[in-house]
């Protein structure tokens, strides 16, 4: 079974960004730029998934200005076999990338289209449902769970209440959440064999796909701070003030 | 043209989440429907039709939405959705795999868990964890979005009498088959409905620690929460995550217990009306945000505390 794992370049979840002074975005310049964490996930997935036998190939792909070749090149060093870098410098919305993805699902085949389930820099939580949609296939969202059997997988949901668990029909999309597993780093050796491995570049031409953007950013605030707090000395003090200033308790 | 509201629901009754999106579909301006899909609806419908402003309510009764999935809901949603200028959904586990896949086949570029209407097609939304706040302008057609709950104050769930029509427009995809659910069962408040939460960090130690909080929660009135460490070690399971990606909650009071105040823990919490934070490092991060610090060993400081609260309960 071939896999499909799409990734994204982000911010490093560890940076605290900083809205720049004009309103348009945030500080992106000498930001340190990482693989979305569930990206991560979902490529640790694709190569347990291989270790298991279960997959024979994966294909990663991302779409993204130049430097997201680095993003793609961390991933062939965890164990992805190839890569596909489809290069855009404007803005893309998830649905421009959904169906950028189905023109590549379209080419590749892939019997399972692994996502995150949320990029950490504009927290969308679309792209995934968004080519599901579009291909027509079952989808397995925050999934802490997968287990692939004969032309179905079975996927365990992270839910609101707590997990649900769906027999999916193979091809499917699946999205990752937390607790599916915990990624690898990968080794000097497989950092050095990843620069060998192919990476085959595409346009959004190419793939025939009209990425105009729907939704037009106005204005990116910083949020209200929230005033600045005190420490109360004792248990008593604290339990005062939550009674007779707070007044919550 | 009408706004259209997605009902969630659960076990034969309307989510909570359900009326914080009506309330931001009445700063669209718009006569308000809602759509309760699933399979024996009957009470729900009636839930719906009671709330304050609604005008209509569609009930699509058909056995193949028993389990709400997302394959089959959405062609049901899309049949409806072309008659409507806004289709709202809660910004929920329920709302954000099912509201995408929609937009998807609308061709609508939609747009993710607002927490403010700035005007019909304008709506403000945090990004990068709640560290910045987009304002984002929607020029489709039709306007796709999800709702955060903390946005927005729930209408009033009774005194509305909408009529209730009922509706067909459902496949059977045949793609995905429900197995089963486990859910969490608490007679605690629901977390993103509870106006005092406490919430425990790496710093419990174990999930044997946890009945230390919920007897403190007990008396409070209170949900337990956890941060992402508490969760992936096991302690507590994955539904009590609060933060950038478990739930986004803003109670009257947050009490963190051994929770340093990550970014991404911050932004399921930050917006609570009062916090207090119990930790033994002076400069966790989490004190930034609390409006009252108590610095110690939380194994000594919260039997103290439910000790006091248990006083005044008395
Ligand atoms: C993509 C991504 C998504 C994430 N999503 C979330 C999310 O949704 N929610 C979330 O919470 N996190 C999330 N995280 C994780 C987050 O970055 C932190 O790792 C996590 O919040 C830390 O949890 P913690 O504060 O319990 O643990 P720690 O950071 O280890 O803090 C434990 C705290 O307990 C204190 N402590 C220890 N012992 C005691 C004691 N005896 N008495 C008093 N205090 C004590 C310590 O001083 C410390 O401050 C996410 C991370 C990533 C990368
Ligand atoms: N530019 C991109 N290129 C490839 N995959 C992407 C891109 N943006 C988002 N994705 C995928 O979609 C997931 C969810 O992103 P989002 O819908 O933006 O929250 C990510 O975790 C990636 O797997």
């Amino acid at each position: 079974m071939k896999i499909l794992v799409a990734i994204k370049r982000v911010i490093d979840a560890n940076v605290k960004v900083r809205v720049k002074a004009d309103g348009t975005g945030v500080e992106t310049a000498n930001v340190k730029m990482a693989m979305n964490p569930f990206c991560e996930i979902a490529v640790e997935e694709a190569v347990r998934l291989k270790e298991k036998g279960v997959a024979t190939e994966i294909v990663v792909v991302t779409a993204g200005p130049a430097q997201a070749q680095e993003t793609l090149r961390t991933a062939l060093a965890l164990g992805a076999d190839r890569a596909i870098h489809i290069e855009e410098t404007t803005e893309l919305e998830p649905l421009a990338i959904a169906k950028l993805l189905k023109a590549v699902v379209e080419r590749e085949q892939p019997q399972m289209v692994l996502l995150g389930k949320q990029s950490v820099d504009a927290d969308n939580n679309q792209t995934g449902q968004m080519l599901a949609g579009l291909l027509g296939w079952p989808q397995g969202t925050f999934l802490s769970k997968v287990g692939v059997h004969a032309g179905e997988v079975d996927v365990v949901r992270e839910i609101d209440g707590g997990l649900e668990t769906l027999t999916l029909k193979l091809p499917a999309v699946l999205t990752t959440d937390l607790r599916l597993n915990e990624p690898r780093f990968a080794s000097l050796p497989n950092i050095m064999k990843a620069k060998q491995k192919p990476l085959a570049k595409l346009t959004v031409a190419e793939l025939g796909v009209n990425v105009a953007p729907r939704v037009k950013t106005l204005k990116v605030e910083a949020p209200a701070a929230r005033k600045a707090g005190i420490k109360v000395g004792s248990v008593q003090e604290l339990v005062d003030k939550l009674r007779n200033e707070a007044k919550v308790i | 043209m009408a706004i259209l509201v997605i009902a969630e629901h659960a076990k034969g009754k309307l989510a909570g989440s359900t009326l914080n999106t009506l309330a931001a579909a009445q700063k669209l301006g718009g006569d308000i429907h809602v759509l309760v899909a699933g399979h024996g609806v009957d009470a729900v419908a009636s839930e719906a039709a009671q709330a304050a402003g609604v005008a209509k309510v569609l009930k699509l009764d058909d056995a193949a939405l028993a389990h709400l999935t997302a394959e089959n809901l959405t062609p049901a949603v899309v049949a409806h959705a072309k008659n409507y200028s806004h289709v709202l959904a809660p910004a929920t586990t329920f709302g954000k795999n099912l509201l995408p896949r929609v937009a998807a086949l609308l061709d609508v570029q939609m747009v993710s868990d607002i927490t403010a209407v700035v005007s019909a097609d304008t709506f403000q939304r945090p990004i990068y964890a709640g560290n910045a706040i987009a304002t984002v302008q929607s020029t489709d057609a039709i306007k796709l979005i999800t709702v955060r709950s903390t946005g927005f104050d729930a209408v009033a769930a009774s005194g509305g009498s909408a009529s209730i029509e009922a509706v067909t427009a459902c496949v059977d995809n045949n793609l995905s088959r429900f197995v089963g659910q486990e859910l969490t069962v608490s007679a605690r408040p629901e977390l993103t409905a509870a106006k005092v939460i406490v919430s425990g960090g790496r710093g419990m130690q174990s999930g044997d620690n946890f009945p230390m909080l919920e007897k403190l929660a007990d008396l409070l009135g209170a949900a337990v929460g956890a941060s992402r460490a508490a969760v992936d070690a096991g302690f507590v399971p994955n539904d009590y995550q609060v933060g950038q990606t478990g739930k986004i909650v803003a109670p009257q009071l947050y009490i963190a217990v051994g929770i340093s105040g990550a970014i991404q823990h911050l932004a399921g919490m930050k917006d609570s009306k009062v916090i207090v934070a119990i930790n033994k490092d002076e400069e966790a991060p989490i004190f930034s945000v609390a409006d009252y610090g108590l610095v110690g060993d939380l194994f000594t400081l919260v039997p103290e505390l439910t000790a006091e609260v248990a006083k005044l309960k008395g």
